[in-house]
């Protein structure tokens, strides 16, 4: 059975190593800061007591104050989990740092989540939507989509 | 006519094949007159090859008693459609269970399933290419309206904004039986065409 580890302990972790990174966290997961969300990944990704070299899923969230951008990561290793999310409050024009350097399965979600949550994913390597189609007016599963 | 049973074991194979040789032999000298068939219970046209009938009925008749479907299962009435065309419904009982993968050789389109507007320029596409003369069956909820995804961004509501429907067959999904029935209807429609009137 898969460990899902604290997300109030490994944010501790984090803090100590990249203050100011942690916005909040809580038993079950742990909210980085979008300015450091690439360096907290890569380093949830490499070191070796972590090693969560799998990302399970990408989801997004409108919250109509903020995007909510979850990450479920497993260590294959470790058989150990752990869920990341960053907000996002820019609701006109929403950019994220991209993980696809990190996590390859990370290119078609988030493809997903510019198609439907209208969320742009900086240094994403082919960044267009996905299920609907070019011309496609607006982003349908936004709140505020009618 | 019987054949006769080898029996006996037999030590070699080239007993076996003399005692075969044997059989086909007798069975052969035995089968020099083809057996009778008698028509005398047919009426005298017939029994003369005469068929007198008019062109529309012939051809309506050969239209709808070989409606092959062409393969378009978008969503989920697609089972219902595979049951419709499994042995408990058999819709080879209409000469319909050649379900064909090309659209040439295909003239009937059963639109089981939703449609999303992604897809619609391959469905019209699949359309275009069944040869003249050709007919819809509109299956389902999804299918006559968009069903409850009617007011979905995404969703084509009704397969007649796409291709002309002969028949709708209402449900979510329909029954097998309510299929069959539409196919009946379909039927019936065929069969009050005329080429006279083809094309207008």
């Amino acid at each position: 059975m898969t460990v899902a580890l604290s997300g109030k302990e490994i944010a501790d972790k984090l803090e100590e190593q990249f203050p100011g990174s942690i916005v909040e966290s809580s038993q079950d997961s742990l909210v980085v800061d979008s300015e450091f969300l690439l360096k907290v990944a890569t380093s949830l990704k490499d070191t070796p007591d972590l090693d969560f070299n799998y990302l399970v899923a990408i989801t997004a969230v409108d919250y109509y104050d903020y995007f909510e951008v979850v990450y479920r990561l497993t260590s294959l290793e470790h058989n150990h989990s752990l869920v990341v999310k960053t907000r996002c409050y820019e609701r006109v024009n929403p950019v994220l740092p991209s993980v696809v350097s990190l996590w390859r399965g990370a290119e078609l979600q988030e493809r997903e989540i510019y198609d439907l949550m209208g969320i742009s994913f900086e240094e994403h390597p082919n960044l267009k939507r996905l299920f609907l189609w070019q011309g496609f007016k607006g982003h349908p599963l936004r709140k505020d989509y009618l | 006519m019987e054949v006769d049973e080898p029996t006996g074991m037999y030590v070699s194979t080239t007993e076996l094949d003399i005692t075969e040789g044997k059989v086909i032999e007798a069975l052969k000298a035995r089968s020099q007159q083809s057996i009778p068939d008698p028509d005398s219970w047919l009426d005298e046209e017939l029994r003369r090859n005469i068929f007198l009938t008019t062109v529309d009925a012939i051809l309506n008749w050969a239209r709808r008693s070989s409606l092959w479907p062409v393969v378009c299962f978008p969503a989920c009435c697609a089972f219902e459609f595979i049951t419709t065309a499994a042995s408990r419904f058999d819709i080879s009982r209409f000469g319909m269970e050649v379900i064909r993968a090309s659209p040439r050789q295909a003239d009937l389109m059963i639109t089981a399933g939703t449609l999303t507007w992604k897809m619609a320029p391959q469905v019209r596409r699949i359309y275009d290419q069944m040869a003249e003369p050709k007919w819809v069956i509109a299956m389902g909820a999804c299918g006559i309206s968009g069903g409850i995804f009617r007011s979905s961004y995404s969703v084509v509501p009704g397969y007649n904004r796409i291709v002309p429907v002969d028949v709708y067959v209402p449900g979510c999904p329909p029954r097998p039986e309510a299929l069959l029935y539409g196919i009946r209807m379909l039927h019936h429609k065929i069969s009050k065409g005329s080429i006279d009137t083809e094309g207008r």
